[in-house]
């Protein structure tokens, strides 16, 4: 197992795959890093200068610890991509993290999770069963 | 419950973010030396990462101690969690799950002490918190509570 470098305070860089923003994140988290990546994703799908951002694919394969902290911000990154019109897929959770993530009460619901980022962009190049609108939008009248 | 001997306590600040990170990163280290599994250590990582926030969040700093334990055969890890804020008015109620007064998702106590084997809260109003738990290597006797 490689040693977490323990103080990842680094932006995170976001990369675009056509109309997919792809983040990869890596070893331990510091809980401002996380609320950066969200402020800078959201931004990236609302003013994507090559056209729209229709999904965001996050990968934490090579995230060894998500805690209530780090998994409210992945939430509310889903949520908001919803708002704005994109699906985010979650790859790579640890089986570990899994497990965890469940005992501690945390299950994610509305987190789509392909197991790895390959599965993750098939899933974004299929209909959207939710169509474009925000879930919580639907039965308004 | 006996503090293994030959090994001393590790005290960690707990004052920032990064504060966060180290504790995290001490406690893995801690856990993978007394051999524990990947999914014993991901779980007292996640706990330990839960209630040094809460430490930093509800109790506006304070400590951690890191310390190996022994009960017989069984041997495990004991982490204390020290904070010298407000304390804990309701413990009943910050024990439950979704309760929260920080803006989180009230998961810290109630998540935390589903990951662990023993879990205690020392706490009264104005006169700080201490939350204490402890890991037992898997395939050891688990002691039950009271009895350590």
């Amino acid at each position: 197992m490689s040693v977490p470098s323990p103080g990842y305070a680094a932006p995170v860089p976001v990369l675009a795959l056509g109309d997919v923003l792809l983040v990869t994140l890596q070893g331990d988290l510091h809980d401002d890093t996380a609320e950066r990546l969200r402020q800078d994703l959201t931004r990236r799908i609302a003013r994507h200068s090559g056209g729209r951002v229709t999904g965001v694919v996050i990968d934490i394969s090579g995230v060894e610890v998500v805690d209530s902290y780090l998994g409210r911000v992945l939430a509310e990154i889903a949520a908001s991509a919803r708002l704005l019109a994109a699906r985010t897929v979650l790859t790579g959770m640890r089986p570990a993290v899994a497990i965890t993530l469940v005992e501690l009460g945390l299950t994610l619901p509305g987190l789509l999770t392909a197991l790895d980022v390959e599965r993750a962009l098939e899933l974004l190049s299929g209909p959207d069963p939710a169509g474009a609108r925000a879930p919580d939008a639907e039965g308004g009248g | 419950m006996q503090t293994s001997p030959g090994t001393a306590a590790t005290i960690l600040p707990i004052g920032s973010d990064a504060d966060l990170a180290w504790a995290r990163h001490q406690v893995r280290q801690a856990a993978a030396a007394l051999g524990f599994g990947l999914v014993q250590q991901t779980k007292l990582i996640t706990a330990a990462s839960e209630l040094a926030r809460n430490t930093l969040v509800h109790g506006g700093g304070g400590h951690l101690e890191i310390t190996p334990v022994a009960h017989g055969k069984a041997r495990g890890l004991r982490l204390s969690f020290v904070d010298t804020g407000p304390g804990i008015r309701d413990l009943e109620l910050a024990m439950t799950d979704g309760y929260t007064t920080g803006g989180g998702l009230g998961l810290g106590l109630s998540g935390a002490r589903r990951l662990v084997h023993e879990f205690r809260v020392d706490t009264r109003p104005g006169g700080g918190t201490t939350v204490t738990v402890v890991m037992w290597l898997a395939g050891m006797p688990v002691p039950r509570p009271g009895t350590g």
